[in-house]
């Protein structure tokens, strides 16, 4: 157990590696810099740019430099933990980030908890009644949620939201709270704030659960070993949590990878459009802006988080599915 | 007396309908039939005859649209005596009905692989029924358990209460299956299949060990099969069912001995014995009739009368290791198994060799290292026939491709071997597309006559497998294989998925087709009674070698090697003349190589080889040690 935690750890480094090179060379591949798109912006504006505070800028940054200098430079600080410099906001990106990051992942485990809260019943109620009109009824109900995209829907409830209470939905929490320091009103506030969001990016998220909890659970009740159960006199909801409900389980944690790095960057065009102080859209806007450093850096992020993620979700595999664990060699 | 007057089970006038889009299907129509405290019976039926359904009905576990339409189970459960219930009028739910349930009616089924939960130990699922029923501790639980799985002979209980399903052989899942059944000590058992999964030496194990805990335990059981060897070895009485109805019932000397009911009396004729004469034909309920068109006759013409002393394919030394690589959470062990370790036989023209052997002997594996699907690590494959000596393993591209048309193979799994998307046509003339051969009219042509030559109707050609039978789509498969008109033909078990009297319909066609087209068979099947009905020679197969080899009479007059032996003694017969001897049953070490007795011990120190007995019989035994014993 020991040995594969440290194999696993040791693949990791090449990968997160390899994973910086391309981020760096992704963020460079557009021709020019963060200078030159600052350049281009003031001039369309039609201001003068100093040609030698922007060589001067460009040495200070190490823009003049070389690429594989440059990405020397920033993979070295990220491994002292610095993050660099970003150029857009103009302070370090562990300060750009920082309250963002805790908002977006606030707002995102809230939404995968609303996931599995209403996917969960929905999903098992479907699958035991099979082709009832309960079930009919709510298939119905999460294929219009999957087919109706977030925006969209985020903006139905801005309108009504407006039409009929009269209030602005939009942020994560009330406007006099922002940028003030955390207090019992302000984490209120937010929490009022919150369902919003979590009902427009959760929704979709929702049907498509629903729908794989049913079938996953439905490809497992009709498994021998449910009957099994039940006819040694298990109760039929105690036989259906203990044995199906536990095989489908499987697909779900094998998800965590995936959905770690989501909890974090977020639903951006959601986030936009509700105007959400979330991580999203500033790497949207570190994208187009060419704040190389930002973005890098925020990509990197989000890779540890998946590769993390994946190494979670195998252990919690092996930890609950002994065929995980024991299997391999034992097979006859 | 008592017990006759309020028999343990009584099932009066029952009537099951499944309730389907396209109308109700009566599965069980009027069954009637009674089970004594601590006798067994057995219902007998084909597949569809509703006898799973009358198991599920007693149960309470009817699918969702199967509704009972009428007629009464009635229990009289031994530990209240006086109170009868009817379990047709319990909620399948209900409290009462799950008293019933694992309490006092047990149920095992055919599969024990996957009537197991594969995330749950053995203890946890075992003592989950006791506490279900018995008011134990945990402690107590695990103690009770322990004990049962020590009388369903688990060797180590203490370790099997900790392990999972997945690491046990069929055997011992099904072991496992019973003490889960058995541990609340029910009144009535009913065993659904219990050992049609299993090999026939693990299945004679399981019978042995239910009828040990039967007297043991004074529990009746209700016995669901299809396989009247096994009914013949384990009923008292017998309940014949057919299409929903019960065709005959009596105690067993009435069945085997005075069937009345014709369909009864064709199920017997349609079962392979040991004790058929020479040139005696199966009688299956309907025979068809291989019928050659003049495009398959110009095959037999195309065949000489081939000289018999040159075989058509001769297999020598042929090895073959797989290395399993356990890569799991403990670091990687590799592990090397030997699934062929220097096969050689002869298969020699226009005969049938069977290959016969356990689950994982090599048998399967064997056949693909001669259809070229896996390379061997060692050892020579050749091919004779008319056209000159092929190597067979040498073989590359164009040739390969050329030897395809003279080899050709038939699948045990007759649902999963055809394509569900195909047309029965496009499925038959696919080898000759594949080919190249003939032009459209012709292929048209020769596909409808290969229906009718394993008699099929032509007009059937449009339709998709679906709408066929299991032993319609097995003759499917064999008319895909002889599409290329090929001298030899691999079956590999082509008749174990397929019902008795479906599987007697196969055989015979095989045979016809045998005589007709001049083929030559290597069949491999598990099943000893019908190997002994179609082959001429029989090879056993035991841990990847080949333990002996011999003509058929031989082999089952004069058995040497002790595997062999084993074997012949663990098959049911479907006559009461030649009951099992339970008490001769051997444990699992005769599958063992370094458990057999002395000229036969294969371990490091001892590799013995094939000797020759005369008469064309063959044992893998030491040569010294074994002449010695011969001549004493």
């Amino acid at each position: 157990m020991f040995d594969y935690l440290v194999r696993r750890l040791l693949v990791m480094i090449p990968t997160l590696v390899a994973i910086s090179i391309i981020t760096f060379i992704i963020i460079q591949l557009p021709p020019g810099d963060y200078l030159s798109t600052l350049i281009a912006e003031m001039e369309s504006q039609g201001e003068n740019v100093d040609l030698a505070k922007i060589a001067a800028l460009r040495a200070q940054y190490g823009l003049d430099q070389p690429m594989w200098q440059q990405y020397l430079l920033w993979a070295g600080g990220l491994l002292r933990g610095d993050f660099g410099y970003s150029f857009e906001y103009q302070l370090p990106v562990a300060d750009v980030v920082g309250d963002r990051v805790l908002l977006t992942c606030v707002l995102n485990f809230g939404t995968i908890l609303f996931i599995y809260l209403v996917s969960f019943p929905i999903g098992i109620y479907s699958a035991t009644h099979q082709y009832s009109w309960g079930d009919y009824g709510l298939t119905l109900v999460g294929f219009i949620g999957l087919a109706t995209p977030n925006f969209l829907l985020a903006l139905v409830l801005l309108y009504f939201a407006n039409v009929w209470f009269g209030t602005s939905i939009g942020g994560l929490m009330d406007p006099s709270y922002i940028d003030q320091p955390w207090t019992w009103g302000k984490v209120v506030s937010v929490l009022e704030h919150l369902w919003v969001p979590v009902v427009v990016i959760g929704t979709s998220g929702t049907a498509a659960m629903i729908r794989r909890l049913r079938a996953n659970l439905l490809d497992e009740l009709q498994k021998q070993y449910v009957i099994t159960a039940r006819a040694k006199g298990l109760p039929p909801l105690r036989a259906l949590l203990k044995y199906p409900l536990r095989m489908a389980l499987n697909p779900f944690i094998a998800d965590i990878g995936n959905m770690l790095p989501q909890v974090v960057s977020g639903s951006a065009v959601v986030a936009m459009v509700l105007s959400l102080p979330t991580t999203g859209p500033m790497l949207i806007g570190a994208l187009q802006s060419q704040d190389m450093y930002l973005a890098g850096s925020f990509l990197m992020f989000l890779a540890v988080l998946t590769v993390v993620g994946m190494l979670l979700s195998d252990m919690a595999l092996a930890w609950l599915d002994p065929r995980i664990r024991l299997g391999g060699g034992t097979a006859r | 007396m008592t017990e006759r007057v309020t028999p343990l089970l009584r099932v009066n006038d029952l009537r099951v309908g499944f309730d389907l889009p396209e109308g109700r299907l009566v599965a069980v129509d009027g069954v009637s039939f009674q089970v004594r405290r601590g006798a067994t019976v057995a219902l007998v039926g084909e597949s569809g005859s509703g006898k799973s359904v009358v198991s599920q009905a007693i149960m309470g576990l009817l699918p969702r649209p199967a509704r009972v339409l009428g007629g009464s189970i009635l229990f009289a459960d031994p530990n209240k005596p006086g109170t009868i219930t009817d379990i047709v009028r319990l909620a399948p739910d209900g409290r009462a009905m799950r008293e019933l349930r694992g309490g006092r009616i047990s149920i095992i089924f055919q599969e024990p692989m996957t009537s197991l939960s594969p995330l749950h130990t053995v203890g946890d699922q075992i003592t989950e029924a006791l506490r279900l029923h018995r008011s134990v501790s945990a402690a107590e639980a695990r103690e009770l358990t322990r004990d049962m799985l020590r009388l369903v002979g688990f060797p180590d209980p203490d370790r099997a209460l900790r392990t999972y399903p997945f690491e046990l052989s069929g055997g011992l899942r099904q072991r496992a299956m019973i003490s889960m059944a058995l541990v609340c000590r029910p009144a009535l058992l009913i065993a659904d299949e219990p050992t049609t999964a299993l090999d026939v030496t693990i299945q004679a194990q399981i019978l042995k060990l239910m009828r040990d805990l039967q007297s043991e335990l004074h529990m009746a059981v209700l016995m669901i099969t299809h396989d009247l060897g096994v009914v013949a070895n384990m009923a008292e009485e017998v309940v014949v069912m057919y299409r929903g109805r019960v065709m005959e019932s009596g105690d067993v000397e009435d069945i085997f001995r005075r069937p009345e009911h014709p369909y009864l009396r064709a199920l017997m004729a349609a079962v392979p014995r040991f004790d058929m004469g020479p040139g005696e034909r199966l009688r299956p309920l309907r025979e068809i009739k291989a019928e050659t068109g003049h495009l398959m006759a110009g095959a037999e013409d195309r065949r000489p009368a081939a000289p018999q002393d040159r075989p058509i394919l001769s297999v020598q030394g042929v090895s073959k290791t797989y290395t399993i690589r356990k890569a799991g959470m403990f670091g990687k062990q590799a592990r090397t198994m030997m699934a062929l370790d220097d096969v050689s036989f002869e298969v020699r023209r226009g005969e049938c060799l069977g290959l016969v052997g356990e689950s994982g002997c090599g048998k399967t594996t064997l056949s693909k290292v001669i259809m070229r699907a896996i390379g061997p690590d060692a050892g020579r494959v050749s091919f004779a026939d008319d056209d000159g000596e092929i190597d067979v393993l040498g073989l590359q591209g164009e040739a390969l491709t050329a030897f395809r048309r003279k080899l050709q193979f038939v699948f045990q799994d007759p649902f999963g071997s055809l394509n569900p998307r195909m047309t029965v046509f496009d499925i038959i003339a696919e080898p000759l597309a594949i080919h190249g051969i003939g032009n459209e009219a012709w292929r048209r042509e020769m596909v409808s006559e290969l229906m009718k030559l394993v008699g099929l109707d032509a007009r059937h050609l449009r339709r998709y497998p679906h709408s066929f039978s299991g032993g319609q789509r097995q003759r499917i498969g064999i008319a895909r294989a002889l599409a290329l008109r090929p001298s030899m033909l691999i079956c590999d078990e082509p008749v174990s998925a397929l019902d008795v009297s479906i599987q007697a319909q196969v055989l015979n066609l095989l045979k016809d087709l045998k005589a007709q087209l001049g083929l030559t068979y290597l069949f491999i099947s598990h099943n000893l009674a019908v190997v002994d009905y179609i082959a001429d020679r029989i090879a056993v197969m035991c841990a990847g070698r080949l333990v002996e080899l011999a003509p058929r009479e031989e082999l089952f007059r004069n058995p040497v090697h002790p595997y062999t032996r084993a074997l012949l003694a663990a098959v049911p017969d479907p006559s009461l003349d030649h009951p099992l001897d339970f008490a001769r049953i051997m444990d699992e070490r005769a599958s063992h190589p370094a458990d057999w007795p002395a000229p036969f011990t294969i371990d490091e120190s001892h590799s013995p080889t094939f000797v020759d007995l005369g008469g064309e019989h063959f044992v893998r035994a030491d040569p010294h040690i074994l002449t010695l014993r011969l001549a004493s």
